[in-house]
């Protein structure tokens, strides 16, 4: 055989390949002609109410910030709050499942957790009224009275136990089985010679997840907390239903009035909005919009900066 | 056409159809020379949108309608009141539900469904009374007035044994226990007539504009009436306001009107309606009601919400116009306004209210 004859060997194009390709090239661009006309019809409409008189915004506002920027906290706040109370949850309970449990048990659990994911929003939102806040308020009570000398716990408590922390706790179970699913996955993918070559060095199970599990998932672990966020981020009927809101900026997170989220007060003031209220409300949506973009982003650097480290390569 | 006989079809659609008096069949026979198919035979659909107020108030009076007139489709958006507003004077719906009257400078603005050159006309139809709710243990009777209740909601009185409720309720013995008020967290029209209330009561207390949404950064927000009656009822020394159907078995507080003390009653709300004057420099057929909110009268119940049907005087469509003349002869007559009642505990309209409204219904072409 020739040289130049080899290098004339071509793949052969089969007419499966081109339709298979051509798929895929429409499957990437139908995403992106979504998110552009999202993104396009939020703009649009969000317009008016940017230009707007401040004073035909809804409440009494100065300018659109201000009526924005107490929404903006408020989401950001509550799923912060969820979000600390959802990933040390979850990551026990993943390492529980992947590492400690006997595998019958943790085939199971898993199961249940999963099943956590597929209970729609608005029963949460009723769980949350009917149980949740009510068997929290007087816990919420203790809590003032001992810890009131700290602003998170400021008085006065609420009588009803519907504040940002029930929410924040609502939303922790509700990102909590995305979170536990992934990591459980990540773990169960650390090396089997890291774990084996820690043991060997007369490490216990603990010093095994902290020396080889725990490194080898961490970017799995940011990623995993960055698709929760975002549910929370976006989570609306939960919110709407449990929360007593108030358009205010607080860290207070036991009284009766909350800093509300940008999707619930969608929710709750649609139905009866009209002319620039309409547009107001769609333009703190594109704020929502604006935020999740960005904090995906955030999200995205730390996973990058902090790959060199993980050992998964 | 020969005029005579088409009199008679039309004469004879009318009786056929409801029970109309004597005298709107004249009318009805006068306007039937004008659109003599119209009458013939009641078929079509017509499209209402607007006031969630009436939502379930429009739901039964859709259903009754339906079925004495096979043949019609009534269909009604709840997509609250400004948006009914609007899209009626755009042209898209027939009829609008509205828990304010017609401003001046909408009336300005003209009406696309309309003929040109006519009016759109307010006929207050739905009237719900506006219940102070309240759950106190051991307490079931509380009297108050409105600047009591004004200071409540803003957050200024926040124990029940506050000296201001005390006085309201000699012999009562009040706990020593916070109050938490509770308002609606949803843009509301019931927020925005309870706040008209307090406003022209109380204005040294409640210092903002009446608006749909509760304007003070005070008490407990619940979305929606069954929101606000489930957190009042599961809540420890809560205080609320709510469609007083569906107040359900909580406690419902007595407001000050004059000297006396007043429970809510169906009678009572309609009272109010009856004690208010018209607003004034209205078409003759346009029903707008100044809600007199301070009004003295014995008897009347202040806190209510007052919601209207929003129609043409003269329709462009003929056949529109008999549509909505019949819909609506129903929804302002005693049964209808029995079903509404019945169905969503309106109150409903006085018999001299409910004349008058036939009057304007039957001014309608």
């Amino acid at each position: 055989m020739s040289a130049p004859a080899e290098l004339q060997i071509r793949s052969t194009q089969r007419i499966g390949d081109r339709i298979f390709s051509r798929a895929t090239v429409f499957a990437g661009a139908t995403i992106l002609v979504i998110l552009a006309s999202v993104a396009v019809f939020l703009v649009a409409e969000s317009l008016p109410a940017l230009v707007a008189d401040p004073s035909e915004l809804p409440g009494t506002q100065t300018s659109f910030w201000s009526y924005a920027a107490p929404l903006a906290f408020g989401t950001v706040w509550a799923a912060i709050l969820a979000l600390l109370i959802a990933v040390p949850l979850s990551i026990g309970v993943a390492l529980f499942i992947s590492h400690y449990a006997p595998r019958k048990l943790a085939q199971s659990l898993g199961y249940v957790v999963d099943l956590l994911a597929a209970v729609p929003s608005v029963v949460y939102g009723l769980w949350g009224i009917g149980v949740l806040a009510p068997a929290l308020q007087p816990v919420y009570s203790v809590m003032v009275n001992a810890m009131g000398f700290i602003p998170l716990f400021a008085g006065p408590v609420s009588g009803t136990g519907r504040t940002i922390l029930t929410v924040a706790v609502v939303l922790a179970v509700m990102i909590l089985p995305i979170i536990t699913a992934l990591c459980r996955e990540i773990f169960l993918q650390t090396p089997k010679l890291h774990e084996e070559a820690a043991l060997a060095m007369g490490a216990t199970r603990w010093e095994v997840i902290k020396l080889a599990v725990l490194p080898f998932g961490r970017p799995g672990i940011i990623s995993a907390s960055m698709l929760g966020l975002g549910r929370a981020l976006g989570e609306t009927m939960a919110v709407a239903m449990v929360l007593s809101p108030s358009a205010i900026i607080s860290f207070a997170l036991l009284q009766s009035t909350n800093p509300t989220t940008i999707a619930a007060n969608i929710a709750l003031n649609f139905p009866e909005a009209h002319g620039i209220g309409v547009n107001a409300l769609i333009a703190s949506g594109l704020v929502l919009f604006v935020v999740t973009l960005v904090v995906n982003m955030i999200a995205r650097l730390i996973i990058n900066r902090r790959k060199a480290f993980s050992g998964a390569n | 056409m020969r005029i005579g006989s088409t009199l008679v079809i039309g004469a004879l659609a009318v009786t056929a159809l409801t029970s109309c008096a004597a005298d709107q069949m004249a009318q009805a026979s006068q306007s039937s020379s004008s659109e003599p198919q119209s009458l013939a035979s009641l078929d079509g659909t017509l499209n209402g949108a607007g006031a969630s107020s009436q939502g379930s108030a429009q739901e039964s009076w859709i259903a009754a309608f339906q079925t004495a007139h096979q043949d019609v489709t009534i269909n009604y958006d709840p997509t609250g009141s400004g948006a009914g507003r609007k899209s009626f004077a755009a042209g898209g719906t027939a009829f609008a539900g509205s828990d304010s009257a017609l401003s001046d400078t909408e009336l300005a603005g003209g009406f696309a469904s309309c003929a040109p050159d006519s009016q759109a006309i307010d006929l207050p139809v739905y009237i719900a009374p506006i219940a102070v709710i309240f759950n106190l243990q051991g307490v079931t009777e509380l009297n108050l007035d409105a600047a009591t209740i004004a200071s409540i909601f803003t957050g200024e009185i926040t124990q029940w044994n506050d000296p201001a409720v005390v006085s309201l309720n000699p012999g009562q013995a009040l706990p020593a226990l916070p109050i938490t008020a509770v308002h609606r967290s949803d843009d509301s029209g019931t927020t925005k007539n309870f706040a008209e209330y307090l406003y022209a009561n109380a204005p040294t207390q409640w210092t903002a504009e009446p608006s749909d949404a509760f304007p003070f950064k005070a008490g407990e927000g619940a979305q929606s009436t069954s929101g606000v009656v489930d957190t009042v009822k599961n809540g420890v020394g809560t205080i609320g306001y709510a469609d007083a159907s569906k107040a359900g078995s909580l406690s419902v507080a007595k407001i000050k009107v004059g000297d006396e003390f007043v429970a809510y009653s169906a009678e009572a709300a309609a009272a109010i309606v009856d004690a208010s004057p018209m607003a004034e420099g209205r078409e003759p057929g346009d029903i707008a009601i100044n809600l007199d909110r301070s009004s003295t009268a014995a008897g009347v119940y202040p806190i209510v919400l007052v919601s209207y049907l929003i129609a043409c005087q003269v329709y462009a469509d003929p056949a529109q116009a008999a549509l909505v003349k019949n819909y609506l002869s129903y929804v302002a007559s005693p049964e209808g306004q029995a079903q509404a009642a019945e169905f969503a505990g309106s109150a409903p309209i006085s018999a001299a209210l409910q004349a008058q409204v036939q009057e304007a219904i039957d001014s309608i072409r």
